[in-house]
């Protein structure tokens, strides 16, 4: 029998109507004080937000996926991340980016123990459990319990390096080409590239 | 700098960007980069220094020793110049 009654009794989101922080505050002051001054205007501020808005784990993918096709870019890609990101024609601003190659017998997973650096520049924000306290400090004492509750268990064998990005650094994993996508076109595979992939707590997608 | 590093086993008050879980632990420089302006003087408006910036290899078993979750895996972290010292 189809089960097609379902009861709408969502709780409703609270209304973000407590008192504002000090930083809130602070930042609203700061805000009105620059558009006062004529620094900058509501509309630049706006536009900025959809420019950071705008960008997601799709660009990294098609990183990804031109180092899974073109060697050379490869070569690049892990000499000067931010480099070959700017030669593919994304803005990545200021970012300073190293990429971390997967290979058979190493495992890299990144985290930020101190706040939550991440490379929104080119990924677009961070999932909200890597800003957790639970997410940045276990990462760090018990990775592989982090990843086997992200659903990737690693054999013994196999090396984990966790990376904490602690200063001006920001990083990407480049995850292993899945096998059997030989004939894959490199837009193809760029769909198989997740965002938990780029991070570590993932591998990427099985074609097919 | 020689390759095997201590982190300096200091705490000072105010914005510091190494990790209190590496302070004291002995690692091997993994790369060299920056300079960077030091950001426990940037995070006070004061006229930053610039500075290397390490990328600072770890056992786990450096770190948290023999209750390490495996001993083998290792951790690369970023650390300032100042606070690293020779360790051979």
């Amino acid at each position: 029998m189809p089960h097609d009654h379902h009861d709408h009794h969502t709780p409703p989101r609270p209304d973000n109507d407590e008192p504002l922080t000090y930083w809130q505050t602070m930042e609203i002051a700061v805000r009105e004080l620059l558009v006062e001054k004529g620094v900058t205007t509501p509309e630049e501020i706006a536009g900025a937000i959809d420019r950071m808005d705008a960008r997601s784990p799709t660009d990294g993918a098609r990183v990804i996926a031109r180092a899974w096709t073109d060697p050379d870019f490869k070569v690049r890609l892990l000499t000067d991340a931010s480099a070959a990101c700017r030669e593919m024609g994304f803005d990545i601003g200021p970012m300073h980016l190293i990429a971390l190659e997967n290979r058979p017998g190493l495992h890299n997973v990144v985290v930020c123990t101190l706040c939550s650096c991440y490379p929104r520049y080119l990924i677009g924000p961070p999932p909200d459990w890597y800003k957790t306290r639970a997410y940045r400090s276990r990462t760090v004492r018990e990775p592989r319990s982090v990843l086997a509750e992200f659903g990737l268990t690693l054999p013994e064998g196999i090396e984990l390096r966790v990376h904490d990005s602690t200063a001006d650094m920001r990083y990407i994993v480049l995850p292993e080409r899945p096998a059997g996508t030989d004939d894959m076109t490199e837009d193809a595979l760029a769909a198989l590239v997740t965002r938990d992939s780029m991070i570590g707590t993932g591998l990427p997608r099985q074609p097919g | 700098m020689t390759s095997r590093v201590r982190v300096r086993n200091w705490h000072p008050p105010g914005h510091i960007r190494t990790p209190a879980y590496l302070r004291g632990k002995t690692g091997t420089i993994e790369r060299k980069l920056g300079p960077f302006p030091n950001p426990e003087q940037g995070a006070y408006g004061l006229a930053a220094k610039n500075l290397a910036l390490y990328r600072v290899r770890f056992t786990m078993r450096d770190i948290w020793g023999d209750t390490a979750e495996a001993p083998g895996d290792t951790l690369e972290a970023e650390i300032y110049a100042h606070w690293l010292e020779p360790a051979d």
